[in-house]
């Protein structure tokens, strides 16, 4: 029976073209757009969290230069207020599981014709732990090259891109970082765009010491640019992050009062707090969206109730010949509930292919679920059935006499 | 002979803004299985309201009617939609025929509600189109047949559960009278096959078909005759 009355809804779908699809268009229309809207919500949330991952976690920079000094103001690792001991000392702290600094600058970089300019940072082995950074191929440098200074560099993709193209393998070859020569001795694994859009692939990595001695010469002798802090665990951050800035205060002996000429950033929570704003983001977005599903879900509401005033001379006939009420209340149910979901099939794939194009035109990161899928299509069922139910009950509740005689 | 309808002391009344407006009072009435019987009387006699009773589609306000051993006046709503899918084919004046369906769904469409699989819906409503006459329009619309065949597959609808009785209100109200003629013929062969059949009408060659006539009149039954020929009544 329920087959009958399944392909019986399908009949009476096909009998006013025009109007169910105009009832469907709604539902459609919502699905689509709520697919959309999660598929770019979504999307966003996964590059941010491909962002942090790519960051390293539990992560602190300490920045030279206060954000705010008096006067003409710098900009924040302008000025080289600190140095190698202070990360040293930073090392000692309870909770700091590694310490980076980090002294960097912009280079000419020349292998055979080719050149190019990027990023060259000098730091410490300890920093591809700081950062999860791994190495494709090759290895890292060592303690003893940063003692001696040796002339030796890892290149990030973008830069191997750029100078060598795909045939070269780069280890063992020479370049030259603002006409030093270097050996690059390894490869660093891609690792993207950071959460403000830079390529991160497009840089070099050199011995702190070696930079600082023979690329960017120093005004002080040691100073760093920034010097960047894995903590043990998550738990330690607040404490830690207070404890730094005592201790940095203290060794730049800064007297209370008096602003500080550093800047610690918990770089982990700025970026959990961009993730949780995108994710917020794109509830509201889905929200938004859910809405026009409601507008659809009362449209069909609305023709079910004209369809069920039509059709009360068939609902008579069909309860003379024995429907009882619940085959009449399961017929017309089915039909809005029929109308909902292929009205949320048709804008399922609206929903895609909307999002394929945003893909393609905006070049922003989509990312359909199959959660999200789901999702429209329980909400597309529920909105028939609950819609529907109304129409349908009053179908059911006719009297078979008078539904009988209506003309 | 069984009784397929034993009906006593029926009365039935209803709620007006004036108090409670008797429609039928006191009817009593016996149709055995097999019989052919004619319900007549003028608009406002009670006929029509008798007959939505007799059909299960009204229930009366007290009294007794037993339809084919199932006391009806005290079933539920489920229970009525039962024996009129089951006990009841129904054929009416205006045919009410699904007008979107085909011949054969429409001839099949209670035994979707008595819970058949589909290969014997379509095996039994196409042996009763074959009965009226009708097997090779088993794909067409009511719209595209005449009158006379509408009636037919109505026929064929009503039929296609195998009743205890056919009920038809005026089956010829809507045809002229060489089709009603045929009409009538139908239901004559299918009373010779044993089948009981309660006609509502108010032409008196209709009702001559019947072997027994009834006659309504404000109300309550006025004549019970099981003569061919029916004797002058005034008004």
């Amino acid at each position: 029976m329920f087959m009958a009355m399944l392909g019986e809804a399908w009949h009476a779908m096909g009998a006013n073209r025009l109007r169910t699809f105009l009832t469907m268009l709604g539902m459609m229309i919502g699905v689509g757009a709520v697919v959309l809207m999660m598929a770019i919500g979504e999307g966003a949330q996964q590059s941010i969290k491909k962002s942090i991952s790519s960051m390293g976690s539990n992560l602190f920079v300490v920045l030279s230069g206060a954000p705010s000094a008096g006067g003409a103001r710098s900009s924040s690792g302008g000025v080289s207020t600190l140095n190698i001991s202070d990360a040293d000392a930073i090392a000692e702290l309870n909770g700091v599981s590694s310490v980076a600094p980090v002294t960097m600058g912009n280079a000419q970089i020349i292998y055979a014709g080719n050149n190019w300019n990027t990023t060259v940072m000098g730091t410490k082995p300890s920093y591809f732990v700081v950062r999860d950074w791994s190495i494709e191929s090759g290895a890292t440098f060592s303690d003893s090259d940063i003692r001696s200074s040796t002339r030796v560099a890892l290149v990030g993709k973008t830069v191997v891109d750029n100078l060598f193209g795909e045939d070269i393998d780069p280890i063992g070859k020479t370049i030259r970082i603002k006409q030093s020569p270097f050996v690059i001795v390894g490869v660093l694994t891609a690792k993207g765009q950071s959460l403000n859009g830079q390529d991160q692939d497009d840089t070099i990595i050199v011995p702190l010491t070696t930079a600082q001695r023979k690329l960017f010469g120093n005004q002080i002798p040691g100073s760093v640019r920034q010097i960047l802090v894995k903590a043990q665990s998550d738990n330690v951050m607040a404490s830690l992050e207070t404890d730094m800035n005592d201790l940095l205060r203290q060794r730049h002996n800064l007297r209370e009062g008096t602003e500080s000429d550093f800047s610690v950033r918990n770089l982990t929570a700025i970026a959990n707090t961009a993730a949780d704003t995108t994710k917020t983001m794109s509830m509201l977005l889905g929200a938004i969206a859910s809405i026009s599903l409601l507008v659809g879900g009362i449209g069909i509401m609305n023709i079910m109730l004209v369809s069920v005033t039509e059709r009360t001379r068939e609902i008579g006939i069909r309860m003379a010949i024995g429907a009882r009420q619940q085959d009449i209340l399961m017929q017309f149910l089915l039909e809005a509930f029929m109308i909902s979901i292929v009205g949320c099939m048709i804008g399922i794939a609206i929903g895609v292919g909307g999002a394929e194009m945003v893909h393609y035109f905006a070049k922003t990161d989509v990312s359909i679920s199959s959660q999200s899928i789901i999702l429209a299509f329980a909400v597309a069922a529920s909105v028939g059935i609950f819609f529907g139910y109304y129409p349908a009950l009053k179908a059911a509740k006719l009297n078979p006499i008078e539904a009988l005689r209506y003309q | 002979m069984k009784n397929v309808i034993e009906i006593k002391k029926l009365y039935k009344e209803y709620a007006t803004a004036a108090g409670a407006f008797p429609v039928l009072k006191d009817v009593n009435l016996t149709i055995a299985q097999g019989e052919y019987v004619a319900i007549m009387g003028p608009s406002g006699s009670g006929k029509s309201t008798f007959m939505n009773i007799l059909g299960c589609l009204d229930q009366p306000t007290s009294g007794e009617y037993v339809l084919d051993g199932h006391a009806v006046a005290h079933l539920s709503t489920n229970e009525l939609a039962k024996l009129r899918n089951q006990t009841i084919g129904f054929v009416f004046q205006g045919f009410n025929l699904l007008s979107r369906s085909s011949l054969l769904d429409n001839v099949a469409l209670p035994l979707v509600y008595a819970s058949k699989d589909k290969a014997e819906r379509h095996m039994k409503a196409q042996k009763m189109l074959e009965k009226v006459g009708l097997a090779i329009y088993l794909q067409s619309r009511p719209n595209q047949i005449s009158g006379g065949q509408q009636q037919r597959v109505a026929i064929a609808r009503a039929l296609v559960n195998s009743p205890s009785l056919i009920l038809a209100d005026e089956p010829t109200g809507n045809l002229d009278s060489k089709t009603s003629d045929e009409i009538m013929a139908l239901f004559d062969a299918l009373n010779q096959e044993g089948i009981t059949i309660v006609i509502v009408t108010h032409e008196n060659d209709v009702a001559d078909h019947a072997k027994r006539q009834v006659r309504f009149l404000d109300g309550k039954v006025i004549q019970d005759t099981s003569s061919k020929k029916l004797p002058e009544v005034t008004h």
